[in-house]
Parts: structure tokens; C-alpha cells; sequence
């Protein structure tokens, strides 16, 4: 009777009222006597903030209230989640990171004033009535400006803008592997600024009941619990009994809602003072201003390859963006979720890497879609193509050359994580094979023939995601665990709800976890609901990103869900006068092992909870149940995309012509939701690679701060994507299932550089850096015109 | 966006008595840039005076010429049969500006007033030689851009019509900002028995203009090839984050070689 369970292409229970208009976001909530809040934010990228004279602003009509940084002097600052030690064991630099801006402001967008008010016009009104005097600083606006001897200081007790000097890895073995290198291949690239743009803007709702002292926050949040905790015990200490936060609908996040922003902690503190709930809603303009960035590195690899082409050691320097701030996660990307994944698909013996991360007066840099992975990836895809050139090998044959094999598994890589499970010759060849790669020359020539240069690119990937076991995330510098909760509600009548610590924004929890429900306890579609983004509901969690929704927050349900059975089972037992241990559950049925004697999900059900004939001496009533799990091991998603392209010799725009995906992802669960993750991943990878770039300039204004200069990919920058799946499983957790969210985002950008290096290869072109604008594509080729076309 | 009153005149002359009433009230066509202008604070007008009552949407073909009123928006040209016979050029032009909800707000008229040094109307109204008509006089396409976001209209005066002359052939080929996908260059070439006029849009630092060494091959040739060897000062082209000053020249000849060939 399971329908729907693992495996169905079941339709997003979600999405009927999502598409017809009826989803519930932060900004469709009012609450009764609602104020409006408006930030009055730096135009100044820095500067002393000498006075904010807030005295002719208070004077206008509807201004409820105006608060400047003075007044969260004594509460604590945004903090920090992640903490890295540099090479010489000192702590990172975490300077204080104030709710509104205290002596100084560090970037454009950094809030100066919160003005609350009867309606939003008047808050604004208000907050152009407010008369600063900034002295404007000298600004370091990028990695190089910060590095520079004598650069202008962020932050003071930040010497040299540097926040941490980090290293991992085997340094004297990497340099024996370079004495006895037949070859040494360097490559300098940049991992381009990207702003997230969710389709949902941050917004807020800061709310206080006088009565019970009790506060709530309303919040556009991946992980209601984590604000919970960062903002209550870090920054107002309100203890979490009295703090309540929830994050319903959420229009995307992509990462950027993860974290603990300002603006949530001057709300919720401002309406206790108030003593009304206040409203506020970013516009896009703030968003490109305030939300975390991603990405932003600068890197130098080099490879040390034998003379027949196989890997002897990798070195990697990267200069990491902070911004001006530290976001919540951001000291974890550049470290441990970038460079421990250096060793990719490959077994270079030997790996080190070092890390610098660099204050700017920018906006805060922190995890982006795969966060840190991508930039692992792109690295190493990109020098591998550089090294397959330059050694005259095959890409194709270099790459299976260094595959770790299939029964090395489980594979420990010299740079601390052990990889699980994995065939990347499976998803290699089942993506060579998708991609029709074998008949690419006559698809190149006929491209030619209509004046096109057509390329071929090839990314490889290992990612690690589910993160994480807390007692490694603890050791690595994490200040909180990484586990997932999940409480199962059975109810008298056998319907069911889940409440779970995963967040959806968009991956379509309400349907994948429910099928997990249907095929675990046989109970329909229509009976189950799942429950997330509230405090107030559900017991714990740690919230949704690094793709650990299913194989984390769904590994607890399956416990959850294990506990419930073996409870039926007993009650099961009593009412048919059997011995537990011959009770099986299947299909939704308790049944006596041998007989025909049967009790349906819902009779058990309801005894529970109606308990005349029950065991009453050894079982509470009741059925609900709940879980924490916590994993064993990161999981490692991998696979292999390819892309092929067609350059405009005369324009350089490029074409995304095909794209093929075809990753191990573990057990799936939906695979139309896999698919449509792994396209919506492939499609900000080739964002990424071919449009988007936050571009400061030296002054440190954004000049990329809006939808005109910002290219978003759009749907005539998105060619089809196939997407195909080769499974191993996971070997830790009880779903085996490793994780889909960001292997799209992760796998792609290497395969598009890689196709639009090729496509340019008569143009003596050796690496392109993202974004590969049309611009930067024609003043290459404009540059470098080949011999056969000179006339 | 600030409060302001706003006016909706029924005629020209209560639209023109509004405007010129007070200094600071601004003329509404379709506001696909007035209103995020409006929306950003960037501009505090006294009175908005919506001119989508004044009769000006309509298309007609007369003495040899194809009229266009001011409030037509580009989705009504785009889809006209009469522009799409009599010069479809300016049909297709219509058909890629913005997207979807722009081109059935947006109007011939109000993106000829804000001369958007990006704007593809201005391309195909210079090129083709068309006169602007307001409500006090006539003014040729020649004497009324002036300069980015400049043109020969006065404070209070509003455009009524545009008067396409027919030409033999014409065609418009725009290479779209990645982004915004305005017109980064938009060439709009345009060939009549007495000669032929190119027009370049969003490559200027000046706004609209044309190419006389391009007009002066073509006019000898039409043919993309009579377009080899002449290069357009690159002195002259805007440079920003997303086109250099040199890649913008070089497009302004792609396109045109790509106009003149659609242009058949």
C-alpha cells in the first residue's frame, strides 16, 4: 500500500501554492500594530563616523522611535560561528562586529541608524532628516589593495587586514613531490565576487509581547534554531525560552540566509523598546549591499605531475575575501570546506595549502551555493586541463589516469577527509557517453563551417556535504553541532506530522520528506504534513545548507520513524497476543509472522492514544517520537558534468550549447526534484562562469549593484541540462543518500572554462577567469589572432 | 518614492496647462524609467501628469508615411500588420525592447523624450530621418537628440506623433548589455533613393548618432563588405564594466555588417 515512498517522481506538494500566490512569506505578515523600520546605511565605503544627529529626524511625522549604534553599545556584536587558528596556533582576528555601526563605517551598505515608524515612507522620510558627519578613510576595496604595504587598516587590531594565516596539509612531502617532478604546471586564478540574489529580499519582524516578555522573531532564515541561538545568547541575551523565531516561506537563499544579520537583532531588540512589532523589508538595492557575497579568491596552484601524467603533489595559496565583517560561516569556506577538498576525484599523494583571509571594506563574504567547494573545484579542473595540455596528454586520459578506483573505497586523501563511497569512472564514462563526447570533432567542424569556435569542457568533482559529525565540525573550529532533529507526530487517526530542524527555501522538503514518511510507515500522501522553520514547533535543528537536508535531517526522521515502529510493534503485540519479536511491520501493517492476524497503521494508532486495551504497565500512550542524529561522516557526492559551447569569433559571446551532468548523489529520493536541483545548480555554475561578477571599484563602491549592471543568468543563457545519475551509496547514514543541493553549482563552472579555453585553443589562450564576459572573450581573441586567419 | 499629486488630462491642451503651471511637475508616459526612478527617490516631482488619456495610442500609414502616436506602446508597434508591412524594420526593433510587461507598458514617445543614450527607438527615429511632432511644431530627427538624456523638447512641451518615412530597405541589429539588456550597440541602417542612413545607438558617448563613413560606403554599396576596413573612432565610444571603448567600436561595425545583411 506504499505510495509514493523512495524513488517517485512525486509533484511538489508545495508548489500549488506557491504558484498561485498563496505561499505565506515574512512580508506577507503584518501583526496587529505593526511599525515600519528603515536603516539608514553608509553611502561611505569607510570613514570615521564623527556624529549622527538624529535630532531634526525625530521631529518628523510618524517617527516612533530612531536608534544609532550608541544605544546596542552594551549588547553583544553579530557574532561569529566559526573559528580558524592560524599556522603559528594564534587565534583568527574577530573584530567586534557592531548591530549598527559604532566610531566607524567599513562598507557601503553598513546600517548607521534604525528609524521606526507609523508607515515606510515616513521611516524614510525620517531617515533623510538624519545629519551625519563621516570623515571619509582612505578604503581598501579588494585582496590586493588590503595585502598592499602600508594598506589602509579595517580593521585596527587587524594588522595588515590579515584575519587569519591559515595551512593544512603535508608541506615536506608536497616539496619532495615537486624535487622529483617531471613536470611542475602553475596556474594563477580568481574565483570571481558573486551577490546572491534569492528572489526573496531579507526581510523581518521584530515582535515583543509586554505580557509574557516574550519576543519573536519573524525572519527570512535557512535555520530559525541557529538565529535562535546566535542572537539570543550572543548578541541581546534573551534566553531561548522567551525567544521564538520563525522562518516560514522562504523565496530562495542559496546561502545567503544563513546567516545572523544585523537587521534581525536591531528589530527584535527595538520592538521590546517600542513595544510593537516593527517591519522591514529589504529592497534590491539593499540586498546587493547587505546580503553576504560569495566566493572571491585568489589562488596560485601548482601541479607536480611524473612523466607519465600522474599527480605527485598539488600546492595551493589563496587569498580569501572576508569582507568587512565576519559573517557567520565565512572563516570555514576558504579552509575547510575548500581546501580539504583539493584532493578531489584524485590520488595525488601528497596536498598543501595555505590560506590567508583579508579584511576589505566590502560587504561580508560567506558561503555561497557549495560554498568553498566550487572553488576547490574550479582550481583543480582548471589546472588539470592546463597540465593535460602542456604534457600533450588527453583530457579525458589524464583524468582516469589519477581517478581514485573504485575499490579503494573507503579512501582516506592526504588532506583529512575520508571519502566513503564513490565510481567516478561510472559517472565519467556515463557522462562522456551522455555528452555523445566521442563525436564532438564533427560537431566542432560544423561549427567552424558556420564561423563558430565550438569547445569542449570537462569538471570532475568529489564534494563533501551533510555536514557535519559535531565532534570534527567542533575540532575544526565550528561553535555549534551539526547534527539534525526530527519529531514524529503520530496522530489518534494515524495522519502524521513532521517537524523538522531542515529549512526548505525552495528544495521541496514538504514532498521529498513525505515520501520518506509514505515509504517508511506506509501512510499516504494526504495524511502526512511536514513541519519546519518555527521554534516554537519543532524541538531543534541546525537548519538547511552544505546539502544536508535528507542525508541529515532525514537520517534523523528515519530514526525517528524506527522508534515509532518498534512502539507499535509492542502495542501491536498486546492487541494480538503475540511475542514482540514476531511482529513484522510492512506495507503499513503490523502483522504476526506466519498468520494472517493484522493491525493497520491507524488501529495501532489509535490504541495508542485510546489505550483500554493496552500494555499499560510497560508503555506510556501515545505515539510520537523524536530523533537527533548525528552523522558519522561527511558525505561525498561526485560525478562529472560537460559542457560544450560556441563562441562568436566577432562578438565573443559565448553559447552554451549542451550541458550534460551526471552525478552520484546517493539513494534518490525524488528523482524529478534531483534533476531539477542539479539544473538550477548548473544553471548559477554557468552564471557564474560566464556573467556574474560584483565589481568594486577602487573607492569601494559596488558598480555591480543593481539588476542593469549585475547579469543574472537568465533562460537564453541556460541551454537544456541532462542530467543523469550513477549511484553508489552512502555507507553511514540509513538513507544512503549524500546530498544534491550544490553539486550543480559546484561541477559546472570548471566544465564551462574548460569548453571556452578550448574552443579558443587556435588563440594560444591558457586560462580564462571568471566571469568570461563577451568583452573579455573578444579582447582575447582580438589579441591573439591565430596564424591561419591572418590573411 | 516621494507623494506627489497626480494628474490625469483628458486633452493636449489641459496636459500642456499642467505642465507648464509648475516648474517641477514631470510628464508619466509608459514610466518604465520614470517610475523605478520615482521608486528610488532619485527625482521629487510636484505633480505626475499621466498622458494615457490624451488619445495617442493609435498606427496609421499616411502620405507615404507610417504615423505612429506617442502613447503607443512597443508591443502594439511590434504586433501592428500595417508597421510589419510597411516597415517591418521598426516592427522588429519594437518587438526586442525590454521584455514582456515593458513593451506593453512602454511607449514610442516617452523613450524618444528620455533619449536613453541606450534606447533602441532613437536608432531607428534618426536613421530613418523620421520628424517628431508635438504639440507646437515639428522637429527632425536630425535637430532633436541632443545628447545623452538630451533633447530639443522644451519643459512643457509633449510629443504626439512620430512620422516614419518608408525607406526600401532598413533592418536594426542590437548587441544587448549582458544585464540589462538594453542596447549596449544598436545599429539601425536604413536605405533610400537618395542615400543611405546609419544610425548607432549605446556605443556613444553622446547618445544616438551617425556614421557618416558607413553611410557614405553604403551608399555607394549596400552590402556588408562595403563596411571592410572603416573603423569608428574609438575616441568617441563609451567604456564601463561591461564594454571596453575599443570592443564597443568593433561592434558598431559587426552590427552594422549584420544590419545591412538582414536588411537584405
Amino acid at each position: 500500500m506504499v505510495v509514493d515512498g523512495i524513488g517517485a517522481s512525486v509533484k511538489r506538494k508545495e508548489d500549488l501554492r506557491f504558484l498561485s500566490g498563496r505561499g505565506n512569506y515574512v512580508d506577507d505578515m503584518n501583526r496587529p500594530g505593526q511599525a515600519y523600520g528603515h536603516f539608514l546605511r553608509s553611502d561611505v565605503p569607510h570613514g570615521k563616523l564623527n556624529k549622527v544627529d538624529i535630532s531634526a529626524a525625530l521631529k518628523k511625522p510618524g517617527v516612533i522611535a530612531i536608534y544609532t549604534g550608541d544605544d546596542f553599545a552594551a549588547v553583544g556584536g553579530v557574532p561569529c560561528g566559526w573559528q580558524i587558528h592560524s599556522k603559528d596556533g594564534s587565534p583568527m582576528v574577530e573584530p567586534r562586529h557592531p548591530v549598527l555601526a559604532a566610531g566607524k563605517v567599513r562598507h557601503v551598505g553598513d546600517p548607521i541608524a534604525l528609524v521606526v515608524a507609523e508607515t515606510k515612507q515616513q521611516a524614510k522620510d525620517a531617515a533623510e532628516a538624519i545629519i551625519l558627519d563621516i570623515e571619509s578613510l582612505p578604503a581598501v576595496a579588494n585582496l590586493t589593495a588590503a595585502l598592499a604595504p602600508n594598506a589602509a587598516l579595517v580593521h585596527d587590531e587587524a594588522k595588515g587586514n590579515i584575519c587569519f594565516d591559515w595551512h593544512i596539509g603535508d608541506k615536506a612531502a608536497v616539496e619532495a613531490g615537486f624535487a622529483k617532478a617531471h613536470k611542475i604546471v602553475r596556474l594563477d586564478l580568481t574565483n570571481n565576487r558573486l551577490v546572491p540574489n534569492a528572489m526573496e529580499p531579507r526581510a523581518a519582524i521584530g515582535d515583543y509581547d509586554v505580557s509574557s516578555g516574550e519576543y519573536t522573531l519573524y525572519t527570512t532564515s535557512q535555520n530559525p534554531h541557529v538565529i535562535r541561538l546566535l542572537m539570543g545568547a550572543f548578541v541581546l541575551g534573551i534566553p531561548e525560552h522567551k525567544l521564538r523565531v520563525v522562518a516560514p516561506d522562504v523565496g530562495g537563499g542559496f546561502g545567503s540566509k544563513i546567516f545572523h544579520y544585523a537587521e534581525e537583532a536591531a528589530l527584535t531588540w527595538a520592538a521590546a523598546k517600542v513595544k510593537r512589532p516593527i517591519k522591514w523589508t529589504a529592497d534590491r538595492t539593499e540586498a546587493f549591499i547587505t546580503d553576504a557575497h560569495g566566493r572571491d579568491h585568489i589562488s596560485v596552484a601548482e601541479l607536480a605531475l611524473d612523466a607519465e601524467g600522474h599527480f605527485l603533489a598539488l600546492k595551493v595559496d589563496t587569498q580569501a575575501n572576508m569582507g568587512a565583517y565576519l559573517s557567520t560561516f565565512a572563516p570555514s569556506v576558504p579552509t575547510y570546506l575548500s581546501a580539504t577538498l583539493l584532493a578531489g576525484v584524485y590520488k595525488t599523494a601528497a596536498i598543501y595549502a595555505e590560506v590567508k583571509a583579508v579584511f576589505t571594506n566590502t560587504v561580508p563574504v560567506d558561503a555561497y551555493r557549495g560554498a568553498g567547494r566550487p572553488e576547490a573545484t574550479f582550481l583543480l579542473e582548471r589546472i588539470v586541463d592546463v597540465a593535460a595540455r602542456e604534457m600533450n596528454m588527453d583530457r579525458v586520459e589524464i583524468r582516469k589516469k589519477n581517478f581514485i578506483p573504485k575499490d579503494a573505497f573507503p579512501y582516506q586523501t592526504p588532506i583529512a577527509l575520508q571519502y566513503d563511497s564513490g565510481d567516478y569512472l561510472a559517472t565519467f564514462d556515463g557522462a562522456l557517453k551522455a555528452a555523445d563526447y566521442a563525436g564532438f570533432e564533427a560537431r566542432r567542424k560544423a561549427a567552424a563551417a558556420k564561423g563558430k569556435l565550438r569547445g569542449i569542457g570537462i569538471s570532475t568533482y568529489v564534494e563533501a556535504c551533510g555536514i557535519a559529525p559535531s565532534a570534527v565540525a567542533g575540532a575544526l573550529g565550528a561553535r555549534a553541532g551539526l547534527y539534525e532533529v526530527a519529531n514524529i507526530r503520530v496522530h489518534p487517526t494515524g495522519s502524521v506530522t513532521v517537524f523538522t530542524g531542515a529549512h526548505s527555501h525552495g528544495q521541496g522538503h514538504e514532498t521529498t520528506f513525505a515520501q520518506l514518511v509514505s515509504e517508511q510507515l506506509g501512510v499516504p500522501h494526504d495524511m502526512i504534513d511536514i513541519v519546519h522553520g518555527d521554534t516554537g514547533k519543532v524541538p531543534f535543528g541546525m537548519g538547511t545548507y552544505g546539502s544536508r537536508s535528507l542525508s541529515v535531517g532525514g537520517s534523523a526522521m528515519v530514526k525517528a520513524m524506527d522508534k515509532i515502529i518498534d512502539k507499535g510493534k509492542k502495542i501491536a503485540a498486546h492487541l494480538m497476543e503475540a511475542d514482540v519479536h514476531d511482529i513484522e511491520f510492512k506495507d503499513g501493517k503490523f502483522s504476526v509472522v506466519g498468520t494472517d492476524k493484522a493491525k493497520s497503521f491507524g488501529e495501532i494508532a489509535l490504541t495508542a492514544y485510546v489505550p483500554h486495551n493496552y500494555p499499560i504497565e510497560e508503555l506510556e500512550p501515545g505515539l510520537e517520537e523524536t530523533a537527533f542524529y548525528d552523522p558519522k561522516n561527511f558525505t561525498y557526492p561526485g560525478g562529472c558534468h560537460i559542457c560544450e559551447v560556441e563562441i562568436d569569433p566577432d562578438t565573443g559571446v559565448t553559447q552554451v550549447i549542451n550541458f550534460t551532468a551526471v552525478d552520484d548523489v546517493g539513494r534518490v529520493i525524488n528523482p524529478m526534484i534531483v534533476e531539477g536541483q542539479v539544473q538550477g545548480g548548473v544553471a548559477q555554475g554557468i552564471g557564474q562562469a560566464l556573467l556574474e561578477h560584483a565589481i568594486y571599484d577602487e573607492s569601494g563602491q559596488l558598480l555591480s549593484g543593481s539588476m542593469m549592471d549585475y547579469t543574472m543568468p537568465r533562460a537564453d543563457n541556460i541551454p537544456n541540462i541532462f542530467v543523469g545519475t550513477e549511484t553508489t551509496l552512502c555507507t553511514h547514514n540509513p538513507l544512503g543518500s549524500k546530498g544534491v543541493g550544490e553539486v550543480g553549482a559546484i561541477g559546472s563552472p570548471p566544465a564551462v572554462i574548460n569548453a571556452v579555453v578550448d574552443a579558443l585553443r587556435d588563440y594560444g589562450v591558457r586560462h580564462v577567469d571568471m566571469p568570461a564576459t563577451a568583452a573579455k572573450i573578444w579582447s582575447l581573441i582580438d589579441a591573439n589572432q591565430p596564424k591561419m586567419a591572418a590573411e | 518614492m516621494y507623494d506627489f499629486t497626480y494628474a490625469k488630462p483628458a486633452n493636449i491642451a489641459d496636459a500642456v496647462k499642467t505642465l507648464a503651471a509648475d516648474a517641477e511637475a514631470k510628464a508619466l508616459a509608459g514610466g518604465m524609467t520614470f517610475i523605478p526612478v520615482l521608486k528610488q527617490r532619485l527625482n521629487k516631482p510636484s505633480t505626475v501628469v499621466d498622458l494615457s488619456a490624451l488619445g495617442l495610442n493609435y498606427i496609421k500609414l499616411e502620405g507615404g508615411k507610417l504615423i505612429v502616436g506617442a502613447m503607443t506602446p512597443h508591443g502594439t508597434v511590434a504586433a501592428s500588420p500595417e508597421v510589419k508591412k510597411a516597415l517591418p524594420a521598426l516592427a522588429e526593433l519594437a518587438g526586442n525592447i525590454g521584455d514582456r510587461q515593458v513593451r506593453y507598458r512602454g511607449t514610442i514617445g516617452g523613450s524618444l523624450a528620455n533619449n536613453d543614450p541606450s534606447a533602441c527607438y532613437p536608432a531607428a527615429v534618426l536613421a530613418l530621418g523620421a520628424t517628431i511632432k508635438t504639440n507646437t511644431r515639428t522637429i527632425a530627427a536630425d535637430d532633436y537628440f541632443q545628447g545623452m538624456f538630451t533633447t530639443a523638447l522644451n519643459p512643457d512641451e509633449i510629443i504626439t506623433e512620430v512620422h516614419f518615412p518608408l525607406p526600401e530597405k532598413a533592418a536594426y541589429a542590437k548587441f544587448a548589455n549582458p544585464a540589462s539588456r538594453y542596447a549596449m550597440v544598436g545599429v539601425f541602417v536604413a536605405k533610400f533613393a537618395s542615400g543611405v542612413r546609419v544610425a548607432i545607438t549605446g556605443a556613444g558617448q553622446n547618445g544616438v548618432f551617425r556614421h557618416a563613413a558607413f553611410e557614405a560606403a553604403l551608399s555607394k554599396s549596400f552590402t556588408p563588405d562595403a563596411l571592410n576596413g572603416i573603423t569608428t573612432p574609438v575616441d568617441e565610444m563609451n567604456a564601463d564594466i561591461h564594454g571596453s571603448a575599443p570592443y564597443r567600436a568593433h561592434l558598431v561595425g559587426v552590427m552594422a555588417k549584420r544590419a545591412v545583411a538582414a536588411a537584405g
